[in-house]
């Protein structure tokens, strides 16, 4: 309703503007030809928008500065912060002289009564240079890329922590590999409301995991996040780590990078005593697909040894899933899960 | 071959005009056969859309500018959508993003583009009395119009439209237990998507077989105007891409509705483990692609194609480069094909084929730069005039550098991992296929408007609706380029989640007014358009001063687009300013034995040719009568 006033009050003023303006140019009586007038002012205005647009991205571009330069803490990001600005000089060198050229020439060859344009078709020199110039450019920056790329997406370093990450609708989950350094198998036919990863538990790489409310990574050591989707896609997205990967259910996908910078470090550094890192999604997964945070801590190492140390097993918390362990595994999940004899005893007692 | 061709042409305008005045109201304007009145209605159809589409962009960046405020007022049009404390519902939020991209991709820049200019001028600028299949052509319309209305009716159902993105990725868009807009919602955009590639099929197959068949007398494919190129190339890039995206939806509806499992595996959704395995959703995403990559192509070429001819009418001078331009084009389209995958940088896809595909990509950027540097070199020693049309061309180069440029960071995987799915992206394909499209589009209403309704556009409405959207659609997506640098993901809902993306509240406010005024500019446009249609200036029968043969027919051409006989093409169209040439500008039906003052050498070589090709022509048709 609204909307409709407000559409055909402006169309009210928008006709009345045009009748006064017909008006006025036909009291002028025009002549035949291109209206010079016009021209000129269009042509003007062409120069004036260069630079007004150009002072605009300055002014921007620096007043934003802090906002869209965000801190880095990878080795990788490092490395493709660099290239991304190198990326941006070589743009920018190429936007500056186009826009330039576009809109002063714009102004400069606008019509004149008396002028006649040149005849000029073609030039096959000019045509070769520019097309070999940027070709000779993209050559040395498809290189820097690949050689950048190649290193990101390169096998893992053996001793990496591995983190497997979980995306659901509408949250992530985190599950370690425990003191065995093995995730155990999942199967997504074994989720449940408690088992939320389909923990297989007649794997006894499964019995020591542990599945923490927040991710914890230790600082400088190299970490393979193994990453997958139970429902629809996600994407595993860390800004300042400089790292996505989609998280697709049924093809596990991985992602292997270093922090550089403590959750303390990083604190001190922005100047933001609340400063966490934040995992997001970055594929559209549905209506709360702007609410799947979850908190990364990045420990110095003896602290991330100290804190895995501290965390219970994942079956230790859920003890009524012995029963599902096949009876001659029983033995070794107890063990390894850490669980004490009585709960032991208490879920035996359930059968 | 051209004899056939000729005979084929002329039986047809003979029934043609025999059929003219017997036409009645449904047959000249609704059902109608005519490319001109085909071309009209897809025009119209598409402002419509445009409408749509940009309204929906309104009300989300509402939400995104203004996350706070009540939105009780929007109740009356978007009722339960709204929820009881005044906010939009994050569901139909997703709807609107959604549809906003489906509307302005497909149903405004392929079929509103194309459709219009694609149907107009080829047969008036290659010389036809229509096209190849006027039947089909009519069908291309109306299996549109069919899409459209299923598409439209999506919003009117109580789950809501599709609201899976545009790219509708399963498994989201396979499932309706994964959001709402995956259940009737989402069949409706596959049924309105399947009708609408059966009408770009019917619509490119004409085009293609009408610009190779139908050509006058004279007009080789080396004098063709660089629009017919570009509609040309279009339309076989179609014909290649869109029957993919039919399979991978066909695949996908088989997925919804039949329990296959082409992109469905391992999925525990709603309390349930569900029964499909093997599949791959990224599969989806080749298919969507292999079909989406070219489509931006499909967009983009025909605006590239339409400004090439009004720039170089209006600078006065001949395009500079027209073989490149063609070899650019015909590489862009070629390139178009072997790129697809750089939009899956991230998805897990084998981190060498990102290496291929990088490569590829940025390969493409090449002939990119060869139609800018050429559009400024036409410019170059010009004398421009600053039509409405012109205006939005020079804006379309501006546009197209601005968003070309960024692709070189997303076409590089490395960089791509941050970027990916950012506000950079939205920034970068909104300049360089949204709003560069979309210029080309409305520089080809302000100039052949005249052609299409015999009467003239109100320039200085023109000017100053070109003015505010030029510097309306950079204050939009310029600081976008920020966000997306700061990492700000996009089709979120809201940023207050996050920490990392508390800042820029100032500028997503900014954004969304600077979206408003940018849209309500564009009312002026649907008012010179609409208004000029029936009380604008009459035109003359070449206002441009333009070589191109469209503007050989009278004013208001009839069905046969000629009355008499089709004319003779003896040069290519871009004669202007020829030194020595009294006028600046010769029209392509001007032989060259007609202007001896201004031939270069080797035309006049080629004049002797030029008389025997009319003596064959007179052959011909004696022959015909006889």
């Amino acid at each position: 309703m609204l909307i409709g006033l407000g559409t055909l009050l402006l169309l009210l003023v928008v006709v009345l503007l045009y009748k006064v303006s017909t008006m006025i140019g036909v009291a002028k009586n025009k002549s035949e030809g291109p209206d010079s007038r016009s021209n000129n002012i269009n042509g003007i205005l062409m120069l004036v928008f260069l630079i007004v647009f150009s002072g605009a991205i300055v002014y921007s571009a620096y007043v934003y500065y802090d906002d869209y330069v965000i801190p880095v803490a990878s080795q990788h990001g490092v490395t493709t912060d660099d290239m991304f600005w190198v990326t941006m000089w070589v743009t920018g060198f190429a936007f500056v002289v186009t826009h330039v050229l576009l809109f002063y020439y714009a102004f400069r060859y606008r019509y004149r009564k008396n002028n006649k344009a040149t005849f000029y078709p073609d030039n096959s020199k000019l045509e070769v240079i520019w097309t070999i110039v940027p070709a000779v450019v993209l050559t040395l920056l498809v290189l820097y890329g690949l050689n950048v790329w190649t290193d990101i997406t390169s096998q893992a370093p053996e001793e990496s922590e591995v983190v497997e990450i979980m995306g659901m609708q509408f949250a992530w989950k985190t599950r370690y590999p425990g003191n065995d350094n093995q995730l155990g198998n999942y199967d997504y036919k074994k989720i449940d409301a408690a088992n939320m990863f389909g923990m297989d538990l007649t794997d006894k790489n499964s019995f020591d995991d542990f599945t923490p409310r927040e991710i914890h990574l230790p600082k400088g050591k190299p970490v393979l996040f193994n990453i997958r989707a139970r429902d629809v896609l996600h994407s595993v997205y860390v800004p300042a780590f400089r790292l996505k990967m989609d998280a697709v259910p049924g093809m596990p996908t991985k992602f292997w990078f270093i922090p550089t910078k403590s959750t303390a470090e990083m604190r001190e550094e922005t100047g933001n005593p609340d400063f966490n890192y934040e995992l997001a999604c970055a594929e559209i997964c549905g209506d709360g697909h702007f609410t799947m945070r979850m908190v990364i801590v990045v420990d110095e190492p003896a602290d991330y040894e100290k804190w895995k140390k501290e965390q219970q097993t994942w079956l230790s918390k859920n003890p009524e899933y012995i029963s599902s362990i096949p009876e001659e595994l029983r033995e070794v999940a107890l063990i390894s899960s850490g669980i004490n004899t009585e709960a032991a005893k208490v879920s035996e007692a359930s059968l | 071959m051209d004899t056939a061709d000729l005979h084929i042409v002329e039986d047809h305008s003979t029934e043609a005009h025999d059929d003219h005045h017997e036409q009645g109201f449904v047959e000249k304007y609704i059902f109608s056969q005519d490319h001109k009145t085909i071309a009209k209605q897809f025009l119209i159809s598409g402002i419509l859309w445009a409408v749509i589409g940009g309204l929906l962009s309104v009300f989300f960046r509402l939400q995104l500018g203004f996350p706070n405020m009540s939105m009780e007022w929007l109740r009356p049009l978007l009722g339960g959508w709204i929820s009881a404390n005044g906010q939009l519902d994050p569901g139909f939020y997703l709807a609107m993003v959604t549809m906003h991209g489906t509307i302005m991709v497909f149903f405004v820049l392929t079929a509103g583009l194309s459709g219009t200019f694609s149907n107009f001028l080829i047969p008036l600028q290659i010389g036809a009395r229509d096209m190849a299949s006027g039947f089909m052509n009519m069908l291309s319309y109306w299996f549109f119009f069919l899409s459209s209305v299923i598409m439209f009716t999506s919003f009117f159902i109580s789950t809501g439209p599709a609201s899976g993105g545009w790219v509708i990725y399963p498994p989201l868009s396979a499932l309706p237990q994964a959001m709402s807009g995956s259940g009737l919602g989402m069949t409706l955009w596959l049924i309105a998507m399947a009708l609408f590639i059966v009408s770009t099929l019917l619509g490119g197959i004409n085009y293609v077989a009408t610009v190779i068949n139908l050509r006058t007398d004279g007009m080789s494919f080396t004098k063709l105007p660089l629009t017919i190129w570009a509609f040309f190339l279009t339309a076989i890039i179609g014909i290649l891409s869109f029957p993919v995206l039919l399979s991978a939806a066909l695949l996908l509806i088989l997925d919804r509705s039949f329990g296959t499992s082409f992109y469905l595996s391992e999925i525990y959704i709603g309390g349930e483990a569900l029964p499909n395995l093997g599949g791959s959703p990224i599969l989806f995403q080749h298919l969507f692609w292999f079909l989406g990559h070219p489509e931006v192509y499909i967009v983009l070429l025909p605006s590239l194609g339409i400004t090439s001819e009004i720039i170089s009418t209006n600078s006065r001078k001949p395009i500079f480069g027209y073989k490149a331009m063609i070899g650019s084009m015909i590489g862009i389209g070629f390139l178009s094909f072997i790129v697809w995958a750089h939009h899956m940088f991230v998805t897990g896809m084998n981190p060498f084929l990102g290496s291929i595909f990088m490569l590829l990509t940025l390969i493409i950027a090449i002939p990119s730069a060869i139609k800018v540097f050429n559009y400024i070199a036409t410019l170059w020693q010009g004398n421009i005039v600053f039509t409405p049309a012109m205006l939005f061309s020079i804006g379309l180069v501006s546009f197209f550098i601005s968003g070309g440029l960024t692709g070189l960071f997303m076409g590089n995987s490395a960089l791509d991992i941050q970027l990916h799915d950012t506000y950079f992206i939205v920034a970068h394909f909104h300049l360089v296929m949204g709003s560069a499209a979309f210029f080309g589009m409305l520089a080809g209403v302000y100039h052949w408007f005249p052609k299409m309704f015999g009467r003239m556009m109100d320039a200085k409405l023109g000017y100053i609706h070109f003015w505010l959207s030029f510097i309306g659609i950079y204050l939009i997506f310029f600081p976008m380029h920020y966000i997306g640098i700061a990492g700000f993901p996009r089709r979120y809902y809201s940023f207050t989640n996050f920490d990392a993306f508390s800042s820029f509240t100032d500028l997503n406010a900014f954004i969304s007014v600077a979206a408003i005024a940018t849209f309500t500019a564009q009312f002026i446009f649907l008012f010179n358009f609409f208004y000029s249609m029936f009380r604008g200036k009459k035109a003359s029968s070449n206002p441009w001063k333009s070589n191109t043969l469209e503007w050989t027919t009278p004013i208001n051409p009839g069905h046969g687009n000629w009355p008499g006989e089709i004319p003779k093409v003896y040069r290519w169209p871009y004669d202007y300013s020829k030194p020595g040439a009294p006028d600046d500008f010769i029209p392509q039906t001007v032989p060259l034995s007609e202007t001896p003052e201004s031939n270069l050498p080797h035309e006049n070589e080629l004049i002797n040719m030029e008389s025997k090709a009319d003596d064959d022509a007179i052959v011909i048709n004696t022959d015909d009568k006889e």
